[in-house]
């Protein structure tokens, strides 16, 4: 424990030092206050905040993870000559960089938010878009890690593989799921959609907020199963919940590739 | 001439001894007169009966003079579920300050708390009905107000449940500051000429919260209509005025804020429609203006049926709805011109306020949901916004001439 909560702080040290995270809070901050200040407030604003959030914070913590495992590279092996535990030094490199970022995200994020009142008027949604995204960063980091991990001498094919993986994730995704519902319009796709859309982070996400703020159009919807999913807590729970394995799966995945590792 | 001044007066003392006499009557539990009927009927053509506190057990009370009837203390009038509790078919009479509960309940009689036919000039006035069919049952009359009622049942199938205030065949009537709850409709009106409905507010109904059929020259103001089964409905009229009301968390896929049918003629300025799943839905309506509402947070923002034409949507305030314009046609018969809509990615190089490029509000992702209803599941996504963007430079699904050619680039105060 002792060590683990060494290591993190010894991490938030260099970050704050490399000043690359408070340009990263500095982004959000003037991103959210300009939002704020010329578009129209409220639901407008908090909308727009989460389409730059669910297109970005994934690409930037992910390339931040596969960045740090590549830059840091002699400092965690002169850690692992250490008697540490592996599993200790991974906790406290992985928590050590994306807690900076996440708070980072929310912090930049919150500031406008709380001084132009929307904290207080909507709070409810201002803090399930400031949570996902906070979210949306741990899982896109350990992705990263993982990458990092996997591809630790070829670091072209690690970057080409996060961009791809973005890429395929935050749009392609997408039109995948489209192209199938067209493809298969004849059978009855509900369970089908909603399967699939349970699968990419992103659309997990999209899914959350699109139940804050569509939800009076999902309502139009007449088919049984997606009344049944979006009208009651149901909807939630479940992409709440597949968001929890998204979250622990890619850090348990990065876990076992560095306690394995041959460095 | 002299005996006949004589006579004169004698008749006059007379007659103002004995409407002195008369004027007030008073029914109490404990007191001389203990029914209201009863007063009702010994009552002369004027008077004024007040009841005090008390639960008086009737029902029935017909009331076919000029009368005023007042509670004191709010008395409760409890119909035992039988039938009618007042009805009145005399002109000038005035109902105020009671409870009224538990009407009877029956598929072939509008049985109602107060129910008022053929008379005009009556005034019906701070009630509170409770429990009952119908509510306020107006039947051929004529002027007449009804004001600061609340009205309150519990039935939640439409087809067992009444009216709250039921206008039927009316002319004049002024609805006012009103409180409609869990019945079928809240307010309904068939032909009602002239109507004023004013500050009202009808939620949760069964159905709609207001229903307006075949009624010309009303207007609507200040009203609130909020969680109705499917909002509300005005069809089949003319010169219908409907300003500064809020139609605010109608949701279902038969569900609107506002359902306009067979409308002509007609203004609906200064309205706020929030979280509805269709905020104005139209179908077959024309002439209508639609101007300076705030549209926000609705699933779809208009529906505009092809069989609309000539109406003119001008300065609304279109925030974040989920789809802006739906339409089942490829061609548009109706104007939009000068709104503010949230979604507008345009510019404003000459800084008059108004965006150089068009604003097409029907996107291609409302096309696909029509066709494939399961794509639903893709809002918001970047690949929808990617096609929706693509179709707004080029347009080839959505209509070509349906577009705001002057969007306004900040919102409309």
């Amino acid at each position: 424990m002792k060590n683990l909560t060494h290591i993190i702080k010894n991490e938030w040290r260099t970050l704050l030092r490399g000043k690359w995270v408070a340009g990263y809070a500095l982004i959000f901050l003037v991103l959210t206050d300009s939002l704020l200040r010329f578009g129209g407030g409220g639901a407008e604003t908090l909308l727009s905040l989460s389409n730059v959030m669910l297109l970005f914070v994934p690409l930037v913590s992910m390339i931040y993870g596969i960045l740090y495992i590549y830059q840091s590279r002699e400092f965690v092996e002169l850690l692992l000559i250490q008697p540490v535990n592996r599993s200790v030094l991974y906790w406290g490199l992985f928590l050590g960089i994306s807690t900076p970022l996440m708070a980072a995200f929310m912090l930049g994020a919150a500031l406008p938010l709380g001084w132009h009142g929307i904290l207080m008027l909507d709070g409810a949604s201002s803090f399930l878009v400031l949570a996902l995204g906070g979210v949306l960063t741990l899982i896109f980091a350990s992705l990263g890690f993982v990458l990092g991990l996997m591809f630790y001498e070829d670091r072209i094919k690690g970057f080409g593989f996060t961009i791809v993986i973005w890429l395929f994730l935050a749009i392609l995704y997408d039109g995948l799921v489209l192209m199938l519902v067209f493809a298969f319009g004849q059978y009855p796709l509900e369970r089908f959609v909603i399967a699939v859309s349970m699968l990419n982070p992103i659309d997990l996400a999209r899914i959350l907020v699109m139940l804050e703020f569509d939800i009076s159009a999902l309502m139009g919807y007449t088919g049984a199963v997606f009344s049944r999913f979006f009208g009651s807590a149901t909807g939630s729970l479940t992409a709440a919940g597949m968001l929890g394995i998204w979250l622990a799966v890619p850090m348990w995945w990065g876990l076992r590739v560095f306690k394995r590792k041959d460095f | 001439m002299k005996q006949t001044a004589c006579i004169f007066f004698t008749v006059l003392i007379f007659m103002t001894a004995v409407s002195s006499i008369e004027a007030q009557i008073t029914v109490s539990q404990d007191g001389e007169h203990s029914s209201i009927a009863e007063a009702v009927s010994m009552a002369m053509p004027g008077d004024t009966i007040t009841v005090t506190e008390g639960i008086y057990r009737e029902h029935d009370i017909r009331i076919k003079k000029p009368l005023t009837l007042v509670g004191e203390g709010r008395p409760v009038i409890d119909g035992g579920d039988n039938g009618y509790i007042i009805l009145i078919t005399a002109d000038s009479v005035t109902v105020s300050g009671f409870e009224i509960i538990n009407t009877g309940r029956s598929y072939i009689r509008d049985y109602a708390a107060i129910m008022i036919e053929k008379a005009s000039d009556f005034v019906i006035e701070d009630n509170r009905l409770d429990n009952v069919f119908f509510g306020i049952y107006l039947a051929e009359t004529n002027r007449g107000v009804v004001r600061n009622n609340h009205v309150e049942s519990y039935d939640r199938r439409e087809a067992s449940s009444g009216n709250g205030i039921h206008l039927w065949n009316v002319k004049n009537p002024v609805i006012e500051n009103n409180r409609v709850t869990g019945m079928r409709d809240g307010i309904y009106l068939e032909f009602a000429e002239n109507a004023r409905i004013m500050g009202n507010i009808s939620n949760d109904n069964n159905r709609y919260g207001l229903h307006y059929m075949f009624s010309n020259g009303g207007v609507y103001y200040e009203n609130t209509f909020r969680r109705n089964g499917a909002g509300v409905a005005v069809m089949y009229s003319e010169n219908v005025d409907m300003k500064n009301n809020r139609f605010e968390n109608n949701w279902g896929a038969t569900s609107y804020g506002l359902l306009l049918k067979d409308i002509r003629n007609s203004t609906i300025e200064g309205n706020r429609f929030y979280r509805n799943t269709t905020a104005i839905y139209s179908e077959s309506s024309s002439n209508i203006l639609i101007r300076r509402n705030d549209v926000e947070l609705n699933g779809w923002a208009v529906n505009i049926k092809s069989s609309s034409a000539r109406n003119r949507f001008e300065e609304n305030n279109f925030i974040e709805n989920s789809f802006d314009v739906r339409t089942d046609s490829p061609r548009n018969n109706n104007h939009f011109e000068g709104n503010y809509w949230s979604a507008y990615e345009g510019y404003d190089l000459d800084r008059d306020g108004i965006g150089d490029v068009p604003y097409r509000p029907v996107s291609l992702f409302s096309i696909i949901i029509d066709r494939q209803p399961e794509s639903l599941i893709l809002m918001r996504s970047m690949f929808i916004r990617l096609l929706d963007t693509a179709e707004r430079i080029a347009p080839v699904l959505t209509p070509k001439t349906l577009f705001d050619e002057k969007p306004k680039m900040t919102r409309i105060q």
